[in-house]
């Protein structure tokens, strides 16, 4: 562009440029934005008479106008928001069949008998007890629809459930008569739950206990998915011992057996009682013993 | 979500009028009724694009609708493709 380019040629050439490198109009090319950001700064740059003096007499680069600039709207319309503006009717009718095509008929239900409808897909988060133990919950779908979903027992997170005939209306504007409703397809999120994780078929917790009841031993009642459970704790315990109640993890389910749940004790010393202090001050042990042993021999 | 005042404010080169045609146009689709539109980032990068489009691309308001019927329909496609790839996302939220 000539250093002398009047006003209006300077916009016209921007737009001519902007038309092609807008990073909206580009939704698939990452670097889009990259070129649509410098374009616009020596656009700034350009139309602001103060700046361009500036700039054609050296003061400031050609960055010197780039202004921060916020999200364009591709980073939002691929995502769940972008569902607020899907073409007429939300149901998309002919993209299912046509991506079936071409991923090799791996929806091919679609094409024998009338027209099916749209499966449908939705999240919910579930609490962690109810993923594991299994629940029912009522769900408001965005469309203000409510929908009954039984979790099944041992759900994991990122698990999907079908509902059948619950998603998108079947036959209707492109398919004519008769055609079976899609179905309403769920992905599972399962909350953290503030002391149970999941491993598999198994429950690990960590478990605190006393003084006292790791170094003597004794009958606890400890949490599990499915209540409270009496468990003895073998005298000489301590803090990461890891005690296994058999079956008392995530509950069997189809051909899959119970799992455990693996408590791994810390023995917690909290507020020492006076009598303890006391008795402390007063103990040599019989046995001496250095719990950073193994630290000190590689430091 | 910010209401329809923080939108006018927030672009430059945006006058309440024009916002208003728009949304009446259906171009964007604040929630809320009319009077107490909420705004989601969705739809403030939308009008910014309008805006874009609108201002300084020139692009009249006859041919605007055209433009945005074909882009909704690549982001529609661009969504689907990328459910299809994933086999689960990104799903509409729901409430339990």
């Amino acid at each position: 562009m000539a250093r002398d380019a009047t006003l209006e040629v300077i916009r016209a050439a921007y737009r001519k440029l902007a038309k092609k490198h807008h990073p909206d109009l580009n939704p698939g090319d990452a670097k889009a934005e990259a070129r649509f950001k410098r374009l616009s700064a020596a656009h700034q740059l350009l139309t602001d008479p103060v700046k361009r003096a500036r700039f054609d007499s050296g003061e400031i680069d050609a960055e010197g106008a780039e202004t921060p600039r916020p999200g364009f709207y591709r980073d939002h319309a691929e995502g769940p928001a972008g569902y607020r503006y899907a073409p007429e009717g939300e149901d998309e009718p002919d993209l299912g069949s046509m991506f079936g095509a071409m991923f090799g008929e791996r929806r091919g239900r679609r094409n024998a008998g009338p027209r099916h409808g749209e499966d449908r897909r939705y999240s919910l988060t579930a609490p962690f007890l109810d993923a594991v133990n299994g629940a029912s919950t009522r769900l408001t779908l965005p469309d203000g629809r409510t929908l009954d979903v039984r979790i099944p027992p041992a759900t994991a997170d990122g698990a999907t459930l079908r509902l059948r005939g619950q998603g998108g209306a079947g036959g209707g504007r492109a398919g004519g008569e008769g055609g079976v409703p899609g179905d309403a397809l769920i992905e599972i999120t399962v909350a953290p739950h503030a002391f149970f994780r999941r491993d598999g078929a198994d429950i690990r917790l960590d478990l605190p206990v006393t003084l006292a009841e790791a170094a003597l031993g004794g009958l606890i009642d400890v949490p599990t998915p499915g209540g409270p459970v009496r468990m003895r704790v073998p005298a000489g315990s301590d803090s990461l011992t890891q005690l296994r109640l058999r079956g008392r993890g995530v509950p069997a389910h189809g051909q899959h057996a119970a799992g455990d749940l693996i408590a791994t004790l810390r023995v917690t010393i909290g507020t020492p009682d006076p009598a303890l202090i006391a008795f402390l001050q007063g103990f040599t042990p019989e046995h001496k013993m250095n719990p950073r042993q193994a630290m000190e021999a590689t430091a | 979500m910010i209401g329809i005042e923080l939108v006018i404010a927030e672009i430059t080169g945006l006058t309440a009028p024009d916002l208003e045609r728009w949304i009446n146009n259906d171009w964007v689709r604040p929630q809320g009724p009319a009077g107490a539109y909420l705004f989601q980032d969705i739809d403030v990068a939308r009008v910014r694009l309008i805006c874009e489009l609108r201002f300084d691309l020139r692009i009249d308001e006859e041919t605007l609708p055209v433009v945005l019927m074909l882009l909704d329909q690549i982001y529609g496609l661009r969504r689907e493709l990328r459910q299809q790839r994933s086999g689960a996302l990104p799903p509409a939220p729901a409430r339990a």
